[in-house]
């Protein structure tokens, strides 16, 4: 289990992560980013599926990071709060299906880049070190 | 429109357990609507089901469609194209769906992935309400279009009952009592008079209690 690197997803806004993908991803991770987290980027957290986030589970990510705008102060007015609404649509889901629905959180994050970014991915990391990998991964 | 609401995932994977291919099958009819068996809800329920085989060890094959509606012949027939891809159609319409397809292909093990729940409309976004209980008899003329039928837990015709107070239904703080609201209603109207009436003892027979019903346009039976 050392050697474990978990697979997780970040999805977040445009505005989020306009400063953080503007980093390169060795910068990224010098600022502590995980080295198995990747950024997904879209025009606006309302724009996030539902399907999306269970299609990265499907596909293999351990855990799930949600990042939008402030539930306030979101660009597009309701984004940052339907993206939370799809989060949790998603914990829900996890746990219908007997997964820790810990393996998916959501974040309101101001815009550029902030040491909270990082921090999001690497207490996922951590979450999911401490759980293991997702059970659905099946051998590889 | 026809209220429904998916299934727990864990009854679904009963049913199919033994299954290896499902066709999911959305509606884009009062099912889409109410986000209960549309084209998302048909991704999101495939998602679901792969992760949760996977989980299980016996990852399944789904095939993801939805018809322009599964309670007409015409758009049934339309699932031929899939035939030998799938050992059971996981249907995300009302029972009617479901029904029609069981009854149109005999070898075809159809399964409901949604329990149909009420004939409603959307009162916010995201929230759902019963307005009609279909029973065949239509009084919204005499209540100021406020349905006893549906709404009262009782289905009285004549009036509350004893359990209501304040406007409130017994059985719920959240639930008005119907005939408070009729009563409002009629009285806004200035015909709060015509609530003297007496409705007549009703003959349930339309409502379904005298067997499955049946409309038959004549006009239109070609």
């Amino acid at each position: 289990m050392s050697d474990f690197t978990p697979n997780i997803q970040v999805f977040c806004c445009h505005y989020t992560s306009q400063q953080a993908l503007a980093v390169s991803p060795e910068g990224l991770q010098a600022d502590g980013f995980p080295a198995g987290a990747n950024i997904n980027r879209v025009v606006c957290g309302g724009k996030l599926k539902v399907s999306s986030l269970l299609k990265a589970f499907e596909d293999g990510a351990d855990g799930v990071c949600v990042v939008a705008c402030p539930e306030d102060k979101c660009h597009n007015l309701m984004g940052s709060q339907r993206a939370a609404k799809r989060a949790g649509a998603v914990k829900k889901a996890l746990a219908e299906l007997d997964l820790e629905p810990e393996r998916i959180s959501m974040h309101h994050l101001e815009r550029g880049f902030h040491q909270e970014f990082v921090t999001v991915a690497q207490e996922m990391e951590q979450r999911v070190k401490a759980m293991g990998p997702s059970p659905i991964k099946g051998e590889e | 429109m026809i209220v429904a609401e998916r299934k727990p995932v864990g009854e679904i994977l009963k049913m199919i357990s033994d299954a290896k291919r499902v066709l999911i099958l959305g509606c884009r009819g009062c099912v889409s609507v109410c986000s209960a068996g549309g084209e998302r809800e048909v991704e999101i329920l495939a998602s679901m089901l792969k992760v949760g085989r996977k989980k299980e060890g016996k990852p399944i094959e789904i095939i993801e469609a939805s018809l322009v509606r599964q309670c007409d012949k015409e758009y049934i027939d339309s699932i031929d194209q899939w035939d030998g891809q799938f050992d059971a159609i996981l249907s995300m319409a009302c029972g009617v769906g479901v029904n029609f397809i069981a009854n149109l292909r005999p070898m075809v093990n159809v399964l409901p992935a949604v329990n149909t729940s009420f004939f409603g409309g959307s009162s916010e976004q995201g929230v759902w309400t019963e307005q009609c209980a279909g029973c065949g008899d239509c009084v919204l003329h005499l209540t100021g279009g406020l349905c006893p039928v549906a709404r009262c837990a009782k289905s009285l015709m004549n009036g509350p009952c004893g359990g209501s107070q304040d406007g409130v239904c017994e059985i719920h703080k959240d639930v008005p009592c119907i005939w408070q609201s009729v009563y409002e209603k009629m009285n806004g109207l200035g015909r709060q008079q015509e609530m003297l009436e007496l409705a007549p003892i009703r003959d349930w027979r339309s409502a379904g209690h005298g067997g499955p019903r049946t409309a038959v346009r004549d006009d239109l039976t070609v």
